[in-house]
């Protein structure tokens, strides 16, 4: 099965993940996103840019309908995941939301043990059978957010004793371990450091490998660095969407360049 | 009303030095206030404040301190051998102090000849008369010993009131002319205000503490007398409670430990009731009611908290117990017969249970809202549904709060008497049956303290060594709620 998939990506490396169709969202009487459509392909870091209070954040939390925790918020047209509309009724977000994890712009480890924060996930959805299964659920998800090595010895510290930019990654690792399929990550660096900030990019780039991240930033120079495709949103418009080479070099529409030459902001 | 005047006179002069405070500062410059270090209106209050602060302390002391040297000198003019056997110095003494001031009474009813009044060999059987004609009380029999004693004791407060009056008005005066002198344009009266505020709010904050030290204090000294009538390993092993107030001394048995139980026992129901209840309560009015019905609901709830207890009480007694004996009690619907009576530790644990319901919601539920939205969306951002984000990750954050939620109200269920009273009946004893009636610390001080008590008794005594132990309970009990959210508070930023 595995290699089937292989296979097919090797003829077609930009899989789709995430198709939006004429996606709305409104919060009471703002129009937060307007008809916003896009496509986000699998195995690739993709960026949404813009100005703040632009919609990017609020579209991100679409995709995984962590909207629906927001009493006067109403989405309206389609987000297929591999094909399926998510927001069907026979579509349950709990289950959503384990395959489409998410990263958030504050480190927001648990009060619980850095092991416990990690386990959190794989507990809920039964992912081990045993002990010694969800011991290696852990430190393989450690590993992947690259934080495996300075937390191995003190697995039963709390985790919100980590520094900022440890706690991130622990974030990030509580994240990949309930295998998720796509990565949403909130302006993930925000709270962090310049030292962190390089890390976690460091790390984003390896996640790439296994899964679908999309990344909300406001740092040009961060999209610049560790995404493939770049989606420019702007008063809830969705601008202009390419390779992030093209955007950054060649943009098509004036306003995309405005933003990015810092005209606007 | 001559305290009245003084106050007023006081007052006066305070007044006045602010304003000739407040106008000498303005004339020292030529009227120009912006060269002055402070405000004008900041030396008036100087003034003010050097003349009615000192005044009122004197005053105040003098007040506090006065009964004490006038009970002092009457009592050394009061010889052994009038003290009535059975009786004590105290009484004597009270009885002087109300002759004195039936004196007075009968003195302004024009009833009574003032040389008469001052006469120490005036005729008791008359000035007897005459105090009643006034209308006052006049308890036991007025001897000539009695009738001198109040006599001196009238004089006493006398000069010593008018010795307070003329100190605080001097006072007053000497406060408010030292201020007017310090006036000059390069005085700080602002920041001499400033200090003189920080220590009004001291002194605020000290009434309060003080307060809670002598209420430990009237207690100790009380229990310590009964330690001295009642040995107090018969009082904290004993198991039986049965004062008798017939016979003297000797007969009573005043163990705690039935007492205690009944506290712990009923304590015990009551939290049962109020913390699944409270708890769940608080989780569906923060997590899962809408904004709408959380408006409406939670004031409703906290309603509970303002019903008097003695309320709570009527409930117990007239609506809970009887329906619970239709349930438990003979020939009752579960056909067996467990309940003898209305009164029962069951009835009053569930009433006090939903008394005490308000206050683990309330505090729980503003504790749950102060878990910050970040944990919930981790949470939920991993797949988690409600109840799991509730159960594995709100609760244990807000844990330490609710614990001093829960341990609030176990003090409150600890300290509670009325809905006791009336639902768990009177009885002292040890048992586990919760459909039997038993009684509680705090019911037992209410009945040992009313109706007429001897105070020298350990029948009555008892009464504080009851409300020390309640009191050093419920302080550790506190102290623990206190250590819990200390230790745990910092989980989450």
């Amino acid at each position: 099965m595995n290699d089937m998939r292989t296979v097919e990506r090797a003829v077609d490396d930009k899989t789709l993940k995430i198709t939006a169709k004429a996606v709305q969202v409104h919060y009471g009487e703002t129009h937060a996103i307007k008809d916003v459509s896009v496509d986000i392909p699998d195995k690739t870091v993709t960026a949404f840019i813009g100005p703040s209070g632009c919609g990017k954040s609020t579209f991100l939390r679409c995709l995984n309908r962590m909207n629906d925790t927001i009493d006067i918020c109403r989405v309206s047209g389609e987000i297929l995941l591999d094909g399926e509309n998510i927001y069907d009724p026979k579509v349950d977000p709990v289950q959503l939301r384990a395959k489409v994890g998410m990263v958030f712009q504050k480190p927001n480890p648990f009060p619980k043990s850095i092991y416990d924060n990690v386990a959190y996930g794989p507990r809920i959805h039964g992912l081990a059978k045993n002990k010694a299964e969800l011991d290696e659920i852990v430190e393989k998800s450690l590993r992947r957010g690259a934080i495996w090595d300075e937390v191995k010895d003190r697995l039963d510290a709390p985790g919100t004793g980590l520094s900022g930019g440890q706690q991130q990654r622990l974030c990030i690792a509580r994240a990949v371990a309930t295998e998720p399929e796509v990565l949403l990550m909130d302006e993930p660096c925000s709270a962090l450091d310049p030292i962190a900030t390089a890390q976690v990019e460091e790390l984003i780039d390896d996640l790439r490998s296994r899964f679908s991240v999309v990344i909300v930033t406001h740092s040009m120079q961060q999209a610049a660095r560790v995404s493939q495709k770049t989606a420019f949103f702007h008063l809830g418009n969705l601008v202009e969407v390419g390779e992030t080479n093209q955007i950054f070099t060649n943009p098509i529409d004036p306003r995309t360049e405005s933003y990015i030459t810092g005209r606007i902001g | 009303m001559p305290l009245l005047w003084l106050v007023l006179i006081v007052l006066a002069i305070a007044a006045i030095g602010y304003v000739v405070a407040r106008s000498r500062a303005l004339a020292s410059t030529g009227g120009e206030s912006r060269t002055l270090h402070s405000l004008p209106s900041y030396y008036g209050w100087n003034a003010a404040m050097k003349a009615a602060v000192p005044a009122f302390g004197i005053l105040v002391l003098w007040l506090l301190a006065q009964p004490f040297y006038v009970n002092n000198v009457v009592s050394g003019m009061i010889p052994e051998s009038v003290i009535d056997e059975g009786s004590s110095r105290n009484l004597v003494i009270a009885e002087v102090r109300r002759t004195a001031e039936g004196i007075e009474q009968a003195l302004n009813a024009g009833v009574l000849d003032p040389t008469l009044a001052n006469d120490p060999n005036a005729d008791v059987a008359e000035i007897t008369a005459r105090l009643k004609e006034a209308g006052a009380i006049v308890t036991g029999e007025i001897t000539q010993i009695k009738l001198q004693a109040a006599q001196s004791y009238r004089s006493v407060s006398a000069s010593g009131g008018l010795l307070m009056a003329a100190l605080v008005i001097l006072a007053a005066l000497a406060g408010a002319a030292f201020a007017i002198r310090q006036t000059h344009p390069n005085f700080w009266a602002r920041n001499t205000v400033e200090n003189g505020i920080r220590y009004l709010l001291i002194a605020a904050a000290s009434i309060a503490v003080l307060t809670t030290v002598g209420i430990v204090f009237s207690l100790v000294f009380n229990t310590v007398e009964f330690f001295r009538l009642y040995p107090f390993t018969d009082f904290f092993f004993g198991t039986q409670w049965a004062p008798s107030f017939s016979g003297r001394g000797g007969s009573s048995e005043l163990g705690v430990l039935p007492l205690l139980w009944g506290t712990l026992y009923i304590s015990i129901v009551a939290l049962m009731v109020a913390v699944p209840v409270g708890l769940f309560a608080a989780i569906y009015l923060s997590e899962y009611a809408s904004s709408r019905v959380r408006s409406i609901a939670k004031p409703l709830l906290e309603i509970l908290a303002g019903i008097p207890t003695i309320v709570y009480g009527l409930f117990a007694l007239l609506t809970v117990g009887p329906l619970l004996v239709s349930f438990f009690g003979d020939g009752g619907w579960l056909g067996v017969s467990w309940q003898g009576g209305g009164r029962a530790v069951i009835t009053a644990g569930l009433v006090m249970g939903i008394m005490l319901i308000p206050f683990v919601s309330s505090l729980s539920d503003d504790i749950i809202n102060a878990v910050p939205q970040s944990m919930r969306d981790g949470s939920y951002g991993l797949g988690a549904t409600k109840s799991e984000t509730i159960r594995q990750v709100i609760i244990p954050a807000a844990l330490p709060g609710i614990v001093g939620a829960i341990l609030l109200a176990a003090s409150r269920a600890i300290g509670e008497t009325m809905i006791v009273v009336l639902g768990a009946g009177a009885a002292a004893r040890l048992s586990l049956n919760p459909f039997e009636a038993m009684t509680t610390v705090t019911a037992k001080i209410v009945s040992q303290l009313t109706g007429d008590s001897d105070f020298a008794s350990p029948e009555a005594l008892v009464a504080f060594a009851l409300g020390m132990t309640l009191f050093v309970i419920t302080l550790g009990l506190n102290v623990f709620a206190l250590y819990i959210v200390r230790k745990y508070r910092e989980q989450y930023d």
